[in-house]
C-alpha cells in the first residue's frame, strides 16, 4: 500500500512536469513555428514606437532568443524561487511562486490567480455538492423504480440536461429568475466582495444551479446505470438472502459498489472545474479563473493563459491522485493485492 | 469431399509420420510469468505456471491433461499451440523444433496445430456469420478449395452435426452445444493433425456434453486426429483418453495409459483425485473410505520445495521435503513422480481404488 | 375423534411437511413472451432430510429456490401456488414477513462464492451482518459468533481470517465462509444452489462432506440443487428431476439411480461417463437441445427428444403427462405404461449404462 502511494505521488509530480513542459513548449514555441521570431514576440511587450533594435534588445533581455530548454528551466526555477524580468527601463520582480509575468498589464500572474481562485472554487464546490446530491439521488430513485412513469420522466429531464449547453440554460435562467422575477442578482457581481456568507450563496445560487443541472443530469444517468448493474450482482442477492431490509441492501450493498466508478468521474470533473468553469463564469460574468483565461486569450496575453493552464493541470492531476488513493480506501482489492 | 483434397502436409519436405509414430514431443517445458512489484516494478518473482514438462504425443491418440485449476493445463495448451513462447524447454512437432519459431514461421504450422476453447461464445466473433467464422482459416492461410469456400464450410457444418442452412446465422442464435460445434468446425477447416482442446465440454450440459464428446471421437476416427485434451472432469477424461497426464502445480506427477492410471494409480495425488469424484451410485454413499485432501493447492509463485505435493500428502516423509522425486517409469507405460508410490507392481495396494470396488 | 379430524384439516391447510411446496408456478412476462420458468411443481421435505433437485441449465432449479426464499422481486415474477414453511404460506405472506424468515429460518448458498460475497466488506463483517439482522446482540458478541462459525466450517485460524476480505480466500474457503454465513442463525432450511459447481473435485468433496456433517449437527432440511447426478447421489435422500420447468420424476435416491422410470432420467444417466463402471465405447446422448421456456413443446415437453414418444399413440405430443405415483412414493410424468417402461429399462437402457 505504501509503495503504491509513493508511486502514485511520484507519478503525479512527474506528470505535472511533463504537462508544464508541453504547455510551455506550445505557448512559446508554436508561434515561432508559425514564422514569428523572438523579436515579433518581444514587440508585443514594448511600445508601438520602438525601433527594431530596441525590440531585439528587449527580446534578448527577456531571454526569448535563448534555447527553449533554458527558458523552461528559468520558468521552473521561477516557480520555486521567483524571477527577475529585465524589462529595459526597469527590472520587474516576480515573487516566489512565479507563474509568469504579464507584459501587457505589467503584473505577475500569480496574485491574479490567487484572487480569482476563491470564486472558481466556490462555484465548483457549491455546484458539485448540488449535483452530487440531486444527480445520485435521482439516479437511485430511477433505478429502483425502473420502468415506472417517474423513472421515465426523470430520465427525460436528465437527457435534456445533458444535451442543453450552459450558455443556453444560463441565459434562460438569468432572464427568468434575475431580469424577469428579480429573485437573484444579475451577473457581474463578485461573490467574494463581502464577507457575508448569505450574500455569497445568494449571488452564486443561479450559477450553481445552472452548472449543477448539467452535471446532475449526467450523474443521474450514470448512477442509474450503475445501480441497475450492481443490483443484479450476486452479492446483492446474498444480502437479500440474509434477510436485510431493502434499505440496507440498497444503501450498504448496492450503492457502495455503484458509486465507486462515479467517484472517479466526480474527482475528474471537480478537478477540471477548479481550473475555471469558462462557460459558466462567462455567462454569469463571475470573476473566476475561467473568465480570466478568456480575457487573457482575447488580448493574446500568453503568460496569463499559461498560468491558468498550469493551475488547471495541477488540479486535474491532484484530483486524479486523490481519486486513486480514495479508490484504494474504498476497494480492498486495490489496497491488498 | 473438398476438405480431404486440401494438401495435408503444410510444411514441404516433411514426411507425415504414420499412425502410432510420435507426432509431438515436449522436453523440459517451462513457462514462468514474471511478477513485478514495488516502487520500481522490479521483477520480484514468477508464477511458475508450467515447470518442466516432458511427454510425447503419438499420432492418432488422445492424451489428456488433468489437474486442479491453476495447475498449468491451459498454459501448457497455449505453449503447445505456440500462442505463448516457452521460457525454457523444447517442443518438437513432426521432428521440427517449434519452441521459438517466429510468428511468420509458425504460420504454415498453424494449419496443423489447432486449439478448441472452453467458452465457445467468447471465441466466436459475434458480428461475423457462421460462414465467415468457419471460412476464415481458408482465407488466412490462402487455401484453395475445389468448390469454393462456401461449399467447404457447408460440408464442415454437416460434418459437425449442424445444418448447411446455418451458414448465414450469427453465433448468438445458437445454443452452447451448437456453438461448440461451430468452434470445432472452424478448427477442422484446415484438417489439422493435432488439436489441443481446452475444456471443450466443461461448460455444456450433460446431455449436450455427451453429443460433443461423441462428435470429437467420430472426427478423430474419420480424420486420424490427435488430441491433447485438457479437462478436469475425471469421468469424461477416462471416457475419451488413451493416455492421461496428471498435473500438480506446473508439473506432471503421473502419466500413464488410461487403464493403468484409473485402475492402478500410483501417485498419491492421483489416488486422491480419483477418490474425490462423486459417483452416481447410492450404494456407495457413506460406506466407501475416502481420501480427503486437506486445504488448497499452494500458490505457484512459491511452490513447496522438493515434492510439491508434500504439504497435502498423507504419505509425506522427510525425504519428500528435501528431495524432488523424479518422474520414473514404474510399470510398463506408467510413470509417476513419488518416493512412496501406491499400487506398485509387486507391492501391495494400501488404498482401495475407486474403479475396483464397483464392478 | 372430531378433534383428530380437525387437526388433519389444519395440517392439510397449513402444509403436511416442514417444507411443503404445492403446485408452484413462477412465470416471467417478458418482451418475447411469457417465460414459464417453473410450471407447477410440488414436493415435501422434513427436517434432517435432503432433497436433491437435478436438471440441465434452464430447467428452473434456481428459480424454484429463489421463489422459496422470496427473492424474486415484486415486479418481475408472477408466483402462484403455496409454499408452506413450518405451516406458514410464504407465497401469501407479505414481503416483510418473508424477509424476517430469510436468513433466520431459511438460508441459501450460491454457486460462485466470489461474486456472492461483497468485495468491499470483510468476511467477518458479512457474517456479523447476517447474524445481527435477526439477533439483538452487540457487535462484539456477533464477532465472536462469526469466529465460532468460521471455526466450525473448518477455516484455519478463524480469529485472524475473520478480518480478511473475500478475495484473500481461495475458492473453497470462500464457499466455507458462505456456509458459515448461511448457518449463522441456525436455519431450519438450507438451500444450496450448485454449491460446488465452481470448485475443483477435491474441494468439492470437502464441501459436500461439510454440508453433510453440518446437516447432521443442525438437523436442518437441505435442498441441494445441481446438474451433477454424482453430487446428489452423495447427499440426497430424495431426488426431483426437472425438465422444462416441471418435475418429471421424483423418488428416493435409490429409486432414481437403481430403477429410474422416465426417459429423460435414462438420457441423463446414459449421457454421463461413469468412473465407477466399465468404460463404455460410446456415450448415449439425448438428441436435440433443451426447450425454450417460452415455447414449451405441446404435450410432454420432452417429446421432441424422446426415443419412446411414438409408443403412446400421439398422447406424448398432445397431452401433458401428470406426475403420478407409481408406487411407494416414486412419481413419474410419462405416458408409457409400466410394462413398456420396465421393458425399455431392462433391455435398452440398463445394459448400456
Ligand atoms: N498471463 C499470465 N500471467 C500471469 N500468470 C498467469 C498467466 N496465465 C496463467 N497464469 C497463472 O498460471 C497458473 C496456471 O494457469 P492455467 O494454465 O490457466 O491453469 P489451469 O488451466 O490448469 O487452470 C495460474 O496460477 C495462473 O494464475
Ligand atoms: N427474472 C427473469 N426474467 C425472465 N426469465 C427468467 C428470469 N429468471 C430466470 N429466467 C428464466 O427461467 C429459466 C430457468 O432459469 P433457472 O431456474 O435459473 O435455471 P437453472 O435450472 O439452470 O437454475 C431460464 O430459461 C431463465 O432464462
Ligand atoms: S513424494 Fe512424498 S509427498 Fe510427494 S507424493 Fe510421494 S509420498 Fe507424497
Ligand atoms: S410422455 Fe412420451 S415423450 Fe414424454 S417422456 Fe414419456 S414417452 Fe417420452
Ligand atoms: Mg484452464
Ligand atoms: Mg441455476
Amino acid at each position: 500500500m505504501f509503495a503504491y502511494l509513493v508511486r502514485r505521488v511520484i507519478g503525479a509530480v512527474v506528470l505535472l512536469f511533463i504537462v508544464t513542459a508541453v504547455t510551455f513548449a506550445i505557448f512559446f514555441q508554436v508561434p515561432k513555428l508559425g514564422g514569428a521570431t523572438a523579436d515579433d514576440l518581444a514587440s508585443r511587450y514594448v511600445g508601438k514606437s520602438a525601433g527594431a533594435a530596441q525590440i531585439h534588445e528587449t527580446a534578448v533581455r527577456l531571454g526569448f532568443t535563448d534555447p527553449l530548454y533554458e527558458q523552461y528551466g528559468r520558468f521552473v526555477k521561477g516557480l520555486f524561487v521567483g524571477q527577475e524580468y529585465n524589462y529595459g527601463p526597469s527590472t520587474e520582480h516576480c515573487p516566489a511562486p512565479c507563474f509568469g509575468y504579464s507584459f501587457l498589464t505589467q503584473q505577475p500572474v500569480w496574485p491574479d490567480l490567487v484572487a480569482r481562485l476563491p470564486v472558481t472554487a466556490s462555484l465548483a464546490g457549491g455546484a458539485a455538492f448540488i449535483w452530487l446530491v440531486t444527480g445520485v439521488g435521482t439516479g437511485i430513485i430511477s433505478a429502483l423504480r425502473r420502468g415506472s412513469v417517474l423513472d421515465r420522466s426523470l430520465m427525460s429531464v436528465a437527457l435534456a440536461g445533458v444535451s442543453l449547453p450552459i450558455f443556453f440554460t444560463g441565459l434562460l435562467s438569468l432572464s427568468i429568475f434575475s431580469y424577469g422575477l428579480g429573485w437573484t442578482v444579475a451577473g457581474g457581481t463578485n461573490p467574494m466582495d463581502e464577507t457575508n456568507p448569505i450574500w455569497w450563496a445568494y449571488s452564486l445560487l443561479l450559477p450553481w444551479v445552472t452548472l449543477a443541472f448539467l452535471y446532475a443530469a449526467s450523474y443521474a444517468r450514470l448512477t442509474r446505470a450503475g445501480m441497475l448493474e450492481t443490483m443484479n450482482e450476486d452479492f446483492v442477492r446474498t444480502a437479500r438472502a440474509k434477510g436485510l431490509t431493502e434499505r440496507t441492501v440498497v444503501m450498504k450493498h448496492g450503492l457502495r459498489s455503484a458509486l465507486t466508478p462515479i467517484l472517479t468521474i466526480f474527482g475528474l470533473d471537480l478537478g477540471l472545474l477548479m481550473g475555471g468553469a469558462i462557460l459558466t463564469e462567462t455567462t454569469f460574468s463571475l470573476p473566476g479563473i475561467g473568465q480570466y483565461a478568456v480575457i487573457a486569450l482575447r488580448v493574446n496575453d500568453l503568460p496569463k493563459v499559461l498560468g491558468v493552464t498550469l493551475v488547471a493541470a495541477f488540479f486535474i492531476v491532484l484530483a486524479n491522485l486523490i481519486v486513486d488513493l480514495l479508490y484504494a480506501v474504498v476497494d480492498p482489492r486495490v489496497r491488498i493485492s | 469431399m473438398s476438405i480431404e483434397e486440401i494438401d495435408s502436409t503444410a510444411v514441404p519436405g516433411v514426411v507425415p509420420p504414420a499412425l502410432g509414430e510420435e507426432l509431438l514431443s515436449v522436453e523440459g517445458l517451462v513457462k514462468h510469468f514474471p511478477i513485478r512489484k514495488g516502487l520500481l516494478q522490479r521483477q520480484s518473482g514468477a508464477v511458475q505456471a508450467v515447470d518442466g514438462l516432458t511427454f510425447n504425443v503419438t499420432r492418432g491418440e488422445t492424451l489428456s491433461l488433468v489437474g486442479e485449476s491453476g495447475c498449468g493445463k491451459t498454459t501448457t495448451g497455449r505453449l503447445l499451440t505456440r500462442l505463448l513462447e516457452p521460457t525454457a524447454g523444447k517442443i518438437v512437432f513432426e521432428g521440427r523444433d517449434i519452441s521459438h519459431l517466429s510468428e511468420g514461421k509458425m504460420r504454415p504450422l498453424r494449419r496443423d496445430v489447432q486449439m478448441i476453447f472452453q467458452d465457445p461464445y467468447g471465441s466466436l466473433n459475434p458480428r461475423h456469420t457462421v460462414g465467415k467464422i468457419i471460412g476464415a482459416p481458408y482465407k488466412l492461410q490462402n487455401v484453395k478449395t475445389e468448390h469454393g469456400v462456401k461449399r467447404a464450410v457447408q460440408e464442415l457444418l454437416e460434418l459437425v452435426g449442424l445444418s448447411p442452412e446455418h451458414y448465414n446465422r450469427y453465433p448468438h442464435e445458437f445454443s452452447g452445444g451448437q456453438r461448440q460445434r461451430i468452434g470445432i468446425a472452424r478448427t477442422l477447416a484446415l484438417r489439422p493433425k493435432l488439436i489441443v482442446a481446452d475444456e471443450p465440454v466443461s461448460a455444456l450440459d450433460v446431455s449436450i456434453q455427451a453429443q460433443v464428446v461423441n462428435l470429437l471421437e467420430d472426427l478423430q476416427k474419420e480424420f486420424d486426429l490427435t488430441y491433447v485434451m485438457i479437462a478436469h472432469d475425471l469421468s469424461v477424461v477416462r471416457h475419451v483418453s488413451d493416455r492421461v497426464a496428471v498435473m500438480y502445480l506446473g508439473k506432471i506427477v503421473e502419466i500413464a495409459d488410461r487403464v493403468s492410471l484409473y485402475e492402478k494409480p500410483m501417485h498419491p495425488y492421483t489416488v486422491a483425485l480419483l477418490s474425490a469424484v462423486p459417483v452416481p451410485d447410492t450404494k456407495r454413499k457413506g460406506n466407501v473410505k475416502r481420501i480427503r485432501l486437506e486445504g488448497d493447492v499452494p500458490s505457484p509463485i512459491n511452490p513447496p520445495p522438493a515434492c510439491r505435493f508434500h504439504t497435502r500428502c498423507w504419505k509425506a516423509q522427510d525425504i519428500c521435503k528435501t528431495t524432488e522425486p523424479p518422474l520414473l517409469q514404474l510399470a510398463p507405460g506408467h510413470q509417476a513422480a513419488c518416493h512412496f508410490p501406491e499400487n506398485q507392481p509387486g507391492g501391495e495396494s494400501t488404498i482401495p481404488v475407486s474403479t475396483a470396488q464397483a464392478k | 375423534m372430531t378433534e383428530n379430524q380437525d387437526s388433519v384439516v389444519q395440517r392439510v391447510q397449513r402444509g403436511e411437511a416442514f417444507l411443503d411446496v404445492r403446485d408452484l408456478r413462477v412465470h416471467f412476462p417478458t418482451d418475447d413472451g411469457l417465460v414459464k420458468s417453473v410450471d407447477g411443481i410440488s414436493f415435501q421435505l422434513e427436517r434432517g432430510k435432503t432433497l436433491g433437485i437435478v436438471g440441465e441449465s434452464g430447467s428452473g432449479k434456481s428459480v424454484t429456490s429463489m421463489a422459496i426464499m422470496g427473492l424474486h422481486g415484486r415486479g418481475g415474477a408472477r408466483i402462484t401456488g403455496e409454499i408452506f414453511l413450518d405451516g406458514q404460506d410464504l407465497v401469501a405472506s407479505t414481503p416483510e414477513e418473508v424477509r424476517l424468515l430469510r436468513g433466520k429460518r431459511m438460508a441459501m448458498i450460491f454457486q460462485d462464492p466470489l461474486s456472492a460475497m461483497h468485495p468491499f466488506y470483510t468476511v467477518g463483517a458479512q457474517i456479523v451482518e447476517a447474524y445481527r439482522v435477526h439477533n439483538q446482540v452487540t457487535k462484539k458478541v456477533a464477532r465472536k459468533h462469526a469466529i465460532d462459525m468460521l471455526d466450525r466450517v473448518g477455516i484455519p485460524q478463524p480469529d485472524k481470517r475473520v478480518d480478511a476480505y473475500p478475495h484473500q480466500f481461495s475458492g473453497g474457503m470462500r464457499q466455507r465462509a458462505m456456509i458459515a454465513m448461511a448457518l449463522s442463525c441456525d436455519p431450519d432450511l438450507l438451500i444450496a444452489d450448485e454449491p460446488t459447481t465452481a470448485l475443483d473435485v477435491t474441494v468439492q468433496a470437502q464441501i459436500l462432506d461439510l454440508i453433510r456433517d453440518l446437516q447432521r449437527e443442525f438437523n436442518s432440511a437441505v435442498i441441494i440443487i445441481t446438474h451433477d447426478l454424482g453430487v446428489v447421489a452423495e447427499l440426497a435422500d430424495d431426488i426431483q428431476v426437472m425438465y422444462g420447468g416441471r418435475a418429471i420424476e421424483y423418488g428416493t435416491a435409490e429409486d432414481i439411480f437403481d430403477s429410474p422410470q422416465h426417459p429423460y432420467t435414462w438420457g441423463l444417466l446414459g449421457s454421463m461417463p461413469r468412473i465407477d463402471r466399465e468404460r463404455t465405447e460410446r456415450l448415449i446422448p439425448i438428441k436435440g437441445t433443451p426447450p425454450s421456456l417460452i415455447n414449451i413443446p405441446q404435450g410432454c415437453a420432452f417429446n421432441p427428444r424422446c426415443n419412446y414418444a411414438h409408443l403412446n399413440g400421439g398422447a406424448s405430443e398432445t397431452d401433458r403427462p401428470e406426475l403420478l405415483d407409481i408406487g411407494s412414493g416414486h412419481k413419474v410424468a410419462c405416458h408409457l405404461s409400466p410394462q413398456q417402461r420396465q421393458h425399455a429399462w431392462e433391455t435398452d437402457i440398463k445394459p448400456k449404462l
